[in-house]
């Protein structure tokens, strides 16, 4: 969809929590993202390559959770994940269920170098 | 080198959504209900602006803000010709409005004095559904010819809505459309939504629409409050 948008947007959220943690550097990025969401994990990376060039972020590692649907029926109170495009529940064919996970989009924390490298060690 | 962990914890949309709220204050400070019109390509929201407009203008002040992918004012020219104000915004490209987007539109409208902004969002079914503008209702306009399987397709958008329109309802006899998987299929994402099958064309349904719409702008200019539900929806 639009994967650029959202990447700029955890690039903004990265920077942000880093600065006044005293990055100098962002090795790695944590996402969680449900399954409902739907995002190309490769694009964003792609798109995270060309836009955190020259900060903080360069070349900082993406990890992505995917969180599997999990939906619960109203009428019987049946958790399941839903299977292919019926979402009805499996137990009783209830038509009334509310999604418990599989929403998420959301960055989940970011590892930081907190100071600068001494002169000399390797990176 | 040793790193270390930060928590962060935050939406990814986080500063969309912030602005959606700011935007929606706006609207309430001036009193107007705010609508997300969404639906794919070709399935009539131009129409169904169009037609309220038509129906509705003596009694409604209606502003729209129109948003295409393109440079084009197709769409802006028609609701301006049906006499509402009408803002155009070019997403460059982009594959949905965002609160940014409507937020500078509203730069360019009166907001005060109006009753009704429609926001006629970016013909397209998956990206609309993830950023919220600041509007109160999301209407989708959903059309016969599209054909019945598309809440299956689409439940992002479908879970999220406060109405649903089902457009060219004329031409059910001529096409394979099942009324009731179709409506199975929204009932399961999204209970008890209020539903319209019309047809712009024809005008046949358009009146349960038109009166649904008067009823939500007038509660909404009534109410004290008009921040009641929630930006993400």
């Amino acid at each position: 969809m639009h994967e650029l948008a959202v990447t700029q947007s955890v690039l903004e959220i990265a920077l942000r929590h880093a600065a006044p943690a005293g990055a100098v550097r962002i090795t790695d990025v944590y996402l969680v993202i449900g399954q409902l969401s739907s995002i190309v994990d490769d694009s964003v990376q792609f798109y995270w390559d060309a836009i955190s060039e020259n900060t903080a972020a360069q070349g900082a590692r993406l990890h992505f959770r995917r969180v599997p649907a999990e939906l619960r029926c109203w009428d019987c109170n049946h958790r399941y994940s839903p299977n292919g495009e019926d979402l009805a529940c499996p137990a009783c064919g209830g038509l009334r269920v509310q999604v418990v996970a599989g929403d998420e989009f959301r960055v989940e924390a970011i590892d930081i170098e907190p100071v600068a490298a001494p002169a000399g060690e390797p990176p | 080198m040793t790193t270390q962990r930060i928590p962060v914890v935050e939406k990814i949309l986080s500063a969309n959504d912030r602005l959606a709220e700011q935007n929606r204050a706006r609207l309430d400070a001036a009193r107007v209900l705010g609508i997300n019109l969404l639906a794919s390509p070709g399935a009539g929201k131009t129409s169904l602006i169009v037609r309220t407009i038509q129906a509705l203008s003596p009694q409604l002040k209606i502003a729209v803000i129109e948003g295409d992918t393109a440079p084009v004012t197709i769409d802006a020219d028609k609701v301006s010709a049906a006499g509402a104000a009408a803002v155009q915004v070019n997403t460059g490209g982009e594959c949905h409005l965002d609160a940014v987007m409507v937020a500078n539109a509203f730069n360019a409208l009166t907001l005060d004095g109006l009753d009704l902004l429609i926001v006629e969002n970016v013909g397209n079914l998956i990206c609309p559904a993830a950023f919220a503008l600041g509007t109160h209702l999301n209407v989708l306009v959903a059309s016969v010819p599209e054909g019945a399987d598309k809440p299956y397709k689409y439940p992002g958008i479908y879970r999220g809505l406060d109405a649903l329109i089902l457009n060219k309802i004329d031409l059910l006899p001529y096409v394979d459309f099942d009324l009731d998987y179709f409506r199975r299929g929204v009932e399961i994402l999204n209970p008890g939504l209020s539903f319209f099958p019309l047809s712009c064309r024809t005008g046949e349904g358009v009146e349960a629409w038109m009166e649904w719409l008067q009823k939500q702008a007038a509660h909404h200019r009534f109410s004290a409050d008009g921040s009641a539900s929630t930006v993400g929806k």
